[in-house]
């Protein structure tokens, strides 16, 4: 077990909220297609608020702190808060889109102390990527934001989401990251709208084009294990938590929101009316999300994919019900091995029924 | 302490972090993402390096007393532990004390 794991199995045995999402705004000077948020202000905590907070996390133990957005430059008291964050010894690791990246931001931010900036680009293409985000030069300003970052020594990494409009673009992005010496991540994730609005769930690449992106020796590394089918889940597997959301890990939106995860919209509290550690410790919906292991999945529980599967817990609450399949990674545990999952068969048994005929004969038994 | 001892002041590089988890310190450099985990002991000076108290006296006050170790020896695997916490570039080590502004603050958790 790395060092690293060690410590991630003493937080969730000590319950230490180890790692902390916080978007600070929601407000974005670009308008991507996939986007899940909504950009309007509807009363953003304050400066103060959110110094608070970030003491609260300090004290609840938070190590892992990333802040995203929205845009995060889109706040004016941004570096004040990254000073802050700082001089309470947080590792700090910064989402964005960079394009309000200059020399004296980048600058900055290694003088900070910031461990890692990612930047999401969605081509190399600028009409693509520019496409997506719905601002002109905003690929240009991108890439040389990310020079200024590396320049000044700061770690950078490329986030590059796949949806239908840049699909075959994930080549030409790997290629630039390997020109701009920084690692490439590639997330073919899309998600619904904060509201429930599953309308964007249209830009989620086909099926098809997963299986290629699966099976590329570039992107997941050694294709055969990759690929491998899953073993047979043994008791580790089934007495197990899903995945860290609300174990080890929260999100915190500009509003003072608690969730389990970013992709994760179940409300637990809110820390402009309560403590953080008092919902971290205390909330009902937290101790809820806590409780579920995986033999409590009422589907996912009879898959062959149970051990393997990447299934979002967040995003099968989003489908309905938080204990069922998220229907997204079912489609990636089958592109990945080519063996349907529980709920595949399912639905496919439940397809099959539906066009059968009727029985010739119903018996029913006699005994009331 | 003896006056063998030549005076130290020990401070936290500025671009780490840092975090309690169940009686040890996590390290983690900005500069390398190298991660680092310390014992109680170990813990108990990183906690201490405020960059003006003196390493002799972080050693009489916290270690020998928390630990029941006579000072000498305490003294000497301290030393050790400050230059290797040094050489991977997460402690700094003067003879003067460092200014209020280099060295980063203590820990809140």
């Amino acid at each position: 077990m790395t060092l690293m794991l060690e410590m991630s199995q003493r937080a969730l045995d000590l319950g230490v909220p180890m790692s902390v999402h916080f978007d600070i705004t929601y407000r974005c000077n670009e308008r991507c297609v996939h986007c899940y948020l909504d950009h309007d202000n509807h009363g953003e905590m304050t400066t103060a608020e959110i110094k608070r907070v970030l003491k609260e996390l300090a004290e609840a133990g938070t190590f892992f702190l990333t802040f995203s957005g929205g845009e995060v430059l889109m706040r004016s008291d941004f570096f004040e808060l990254l000073e802050y964050a700082r001089y309470l010894m947080f590792n700090v690791r910064i989402k964005t889109n960079a394009v309000m990246i200059r020399e004296r931001e980048a600058r900055r931010m290694v003088e900070l102390g910031v461990e890692q900036v990612q930047v999401s680009i969605y081509s190399h293409r600028p009409q693509v990527h520019d496409g997506i985000t719905k601002l002109p030069g905003s690929l240009r300003r991108s890439v040389q934001a990310i020079r200024f970052l590396t320049q000044q020594g700061l770690r950078v990494v490329i986030a590059n989401v796949l949806m239908t409009t840049n699909m075959r673009d994930s080549a030409g992005v790997q290629a630039m990251a390997r020109e701009l010496g920084v690692p490439y991540t590639l997330d073919p994730t899309i998600t619904p709208k904060m509201d429930g609005d599953a309308t964007i769930l249209k830009l989620r690449i086909p099926g098809a084009e997963l299986d290629g992106v699966f099976h590329n020796e570039s992107l997941v590394g050694n294709v055969e294990e990759f690929c491998a089918p899953p073993p047979r889940p043994d008791e580790d597997v089934m007495e197990g938590y899903p995945c860290s959301a609300g174990h080890t890990l929260a999100y915190i939106s500009p509003y003072g929101d608690v969730f389990p995860c970013v992709q994760f919209p179940l409300p637990s509290g809110n820390v402009r009316r309560q403590k953080f550690i008092d919902i971290w410790k205390h909330s009902s919906e937290l101790n809820h999300v806590r409780a579920i292991r995986a033999k409590d999945l009422t589907v996912c529980s009879g898959c062959s994919h149970v051990g393997t599967c990447t299934r979002c817990p967040g995003l099968a609450y989003m489908e309905g019900n938080m204990r069922g399949p998220s229907t997204a990674d079912c489609e990636k545990s089958f592109h990945r091995t080519g063996i349907r999952s529980a709920d595949m068969l399912r639905k496919d048994n439940d397809k099959g029924r539906s066009c059968a005929p009727g029985p010739l004969i119903q018996i029913q038994s006699a005994v009331a | 302490m003896s006056e063998m001892y030549v005076a130290k002041y020990i401070a936290k590089s500025f671009a780490i972090a840092s975090r309690m988890l169940g009686g040890e310190m996590m390290i983690m450099s900005a500069v390398d993402s190298t991660f680092f985990t310390l014992n109680p002991v170990a813990s108990v000076i990183w906690q201490a390096a405020d960059g003006f108290t003196p390493l002799s006296e972080i050693v009489t006050r916290h270690v020998c007393r928390e630990f029941e170790v006579d000072p000498e020896t305490a003294y000497r695997d301290v030393e050790q532990f400050v230059e290797e916490l040094s050489s991977y570039g997460i402690l700094q080590v003067s003879e003067i004390p460092f200014p209020a502004s280099s060295a980063a603050p203590t820990e809140a958790a």
